[in-house]
């Protein structure tokens, strides 16, 4: 640290400043402007200062009110918040408003003002200091322009993400004799990305039906890609093998064709209605087991875990069968259910389990709903990731 | 007694009338959605979009609390919401105190509201350029304090500060207001009061007011500016006190 040398001269020479310093000359010509008005408003003086940046002689301005001196808007802004304000806490700070000066010019002014009361209490007038604000102001409004656009921007974003994501999910499951299908999505925080969970239910003729649920890694535009390629390329192969394997690893062969870098997890299965249920075979790549919840409540996941798509070299997957008895529910979901999290707990498998088995035998749309808006009450209604759940039940 | 502040302010504004009037009425004062303590997430875009949203609000108080007999003091903005609640349920009403009244801000084909749109606008560009930053920075420190009034000295900072979302609809719905036709249907007794030099409510509107609906006084104050209740409480009071005693002797006295 340097010590600064202390130049006694200067010193001395600041100090007889100070002491010259007029009262009188330190109000009239200080460095913001300064206005007396009755509590009524009306202008009763006003330094030099105040007078040289809006070009009123002391004459004009003792005519005038206040509001003469402000825009119709911000007028309305003196009498409704300003005065209020004032009469309350006895001062008003920072208060940015535009005054209109004797050529017609606007001067953009911060204002700060205090109450004086007389001896009774009473107010009698009140004291403004005006600050020239003119670069302060333009710089503000810049600012508002900007937040203006940025909140435009999220809005945009919000809706083109909401409309690509109505193109990566079906409409409403359809109608399939001998059983119900629901399906539930609710995206991640605010929505304004477009997230990699999907789902699709679509006929393989042959009197079968084909229901994936899905997990592409990762969010946004690369995610949507993916979640569209893995869509057209389920549906086309479907037709072609009637083994949920191998359908799971064309996908896999036209992923790393086609997109080197992008990995999903899936639960692939075709349905078909059979006399005493739904018969379902089922490949499950990666991704969390179907649960079946009986009529009694019990609940067991179903099929084995396979590998997840994309990665290098093919993946080992298997063909499950199932059926579904009639009333018995199928139900799917991706991480963003019992991976949601709170306070750094976890929903669990337990929790779902528990609320599949309380709520046994209900519509299967109803307990797509149930188990997402579950875990999104579970975070509180912000969820982390996206969530999607679908169900398929066998109707009797 | 149902004391319902202006736009700009909250219930704060009626600290120097209310106590005027506890000994004898049963007060109630309250915040208008938006404003003060109240709870935003009541606050409903569409049905606040015009004055009947909040008049509702008010016949909810009223139905809540059981009220009847009432003595509805509006401010500003309020006046015109008294007169919207006391026409939907005069039952419920046995008099009306406007302060500063106002049912049409507008100028509109020969009648005199004292604006133009491009004004409100102007009011709106106002509002923002006094909210900038306000909206992050302060909006936490209220939510934390409005449920402890206690804080007084700390408290004092955001008298009268708002919601500056809900404050600039509530302008919206204040400034673009027509409620000139809803006058002639008030059926209880009205006190109007008219400031001296107010811009927001001319003596011309005033006046528009007193002579639309039916069984009106007008009561010209020495008060100047739109809030007579904080600058001339006294005079607000005496002129409230001579209205009430002309209508029931006995409010006065007992």
């Amino acid at each position: 640290m340097i010590d600064e040398p202390i130049d006694l001269g200067a010193l001395a020479s600041f100090r007889e400043a100070l002491i010259e310093d007029d009262p009188a000359d330190l109000y009239e010509h200080a460095p913001c402007g300064y206005v007396s008005l009755r509590p009524s408003g009306r202008v009763v003086k006003a330094n030099r200062t105040f007078l040289s940046w809006t070009g009123y002689t002391a004459t004009s301005l003792g005519a005038l009110r206040i509001h003469d001196l402000l825009a119709p808007g911000d007028r309305i802004f003196y009498e409704t918040h300003f005065a209020p304000s004032l009469a309350l806490q006895g001062h008003v700070r920072e208060v940015a408003v535009e005054l209109r000066c004797a050529d017609g010019r606007r001067l953009p002014v911060l204002l700060n003002a205090i109450l004086v009361a007389d001896d009774l209490g009473e107010p009698a007038a009140i004291r403004l200091a005006v600050f020239d604000a003119r670069e302060r102001r333009a710089y503000e409004l810049e600012l508002l322009a900007a937040r203006r656009e940025a909140e435009a921007a999220a809005e945009r974003a919000r809706a083109l993400a909401a409309t690509l994501q109505k193109t990566l999910l079906p409409p409403s499951p359809p109608s399939i004799p001998g059983m119900a299908v629901g399906g539930a999505y609710r995206p991640a925080g605010d929505g304004s990305e477009v997230g990699g969970d999907f789902y699709d239910v679509f006929e393989i003729p042959g009197a079968a039906w084909g229901i994936v649920i899905g997990d592409v890694c990762g969010k946004g535009a690369s995610a949507a890609v993916v979640t569209a390629l893995a869509r057209y390329t389920l549906r086309a192969e479907a037709v072609r093998s009637p083994s949920p394997a191998a359908v799971l690893a064309r996908l896999h062969d036209a992923m790393v064709r086609d997109h080197g870098d992008g990995f999903l997890t899936a639960v692939y299965l075709t349905a078909t209605p059979i006399d005493d249920g739904v018969g379902i075979r089922m490949s499950a790549a990666g991704h969390h087991l179907p649960l079946l919840v009986d009529l009694d409540g019990g609940v067991r996941p179903v099929g084995r875990t396979g590998h997840l798509l994309g990665m290098l070299g093919p993946p080992r997957l298997h063909d499950d069968d199932v059926v579904v008895r009639p009333g018995e529910t199928l139900v799917m979901t991706t991480d963003g259910v019992i991976e949601a999290r709170r306070d750094g707990e976890f929903y669990g498998e337990a929790r779902l389990h528990a609320l599949l088995s309380a709520n046994a035998g209900i519509g299967a749309p109803e307990l797509a709903d149930l188990v997402a808006n579950d875990a999104i009450d579970f975070q509180r209604g912000a969820p982390r990731d996206d969530i999607a759940v679908v169900t398929l039940q066998a109707v009797g | 007694m149902v004391f319902a502040h202006g736009f700009g302010c909250d219930q704060n504004m009626w600290r120097h009338l209310e106590p005027r009037f506890a000994d004898r009425f049963q007060t109630v004062l309250f915040d208008h959605l938006g404003a003060g303590g109240s709870d935003l997430d009541a606050y409903d875009p569409a049905r606040h979009a015009s004055l009947d949203g909040y008049a509702e609000d008010v016949l909810a108080i009223v139905r809540e609390l059981d009220l009847h007999d009432v003595v509805f003091v509006g401010h500003s903005v309020s006046a015109m919401i008294g007169v919207l609640a006391a026409v939907a349920e005069p039952d419920r009403f046995s008099a009306l105190v406007l302060i500063g009244p106002s049912p049409r801000y507008l100028d509109d084909d020969g009648y005199i509201g004292g604006f133009t749109e491009g004004d409100i606008e102007g009011l709106l560009e106002s509002l923002d350029s006094n909210y900038l930053g306000w909206a992050q920075a302060m909006a936490p420190a209220i939510m934390a304090n409005a449920d402890r009034p206690q804080l007084g000295a700390e408290l004092s900072e955001s008298f009268c500060r708002t919601d500056p979302d809900v404050q600039k609809r509530f302008a919206r719905a204040t400034f673009l207001s027509d409620n000139r036709a809803d006058l002639a249907s008030v059926r209880c007794p009205t006190l109007v009061l008219q400031c001296s030099d107010d811009i927001i409510a001319p003596d011309v509107v005033g006046r528009f007011v007193a002579d639309q609906i039916p069984d009106a006084t007008l009561v010209q104050l020495r008060a100047t500016g739109h809030c007579p209740n904080l600058s001339a409480p006294e005079e607000t009071a005496a002129a409230m006190e001579t209205f009430l005693r002309e209508l029931q002797p006995s409010i006065g006295t007992s």
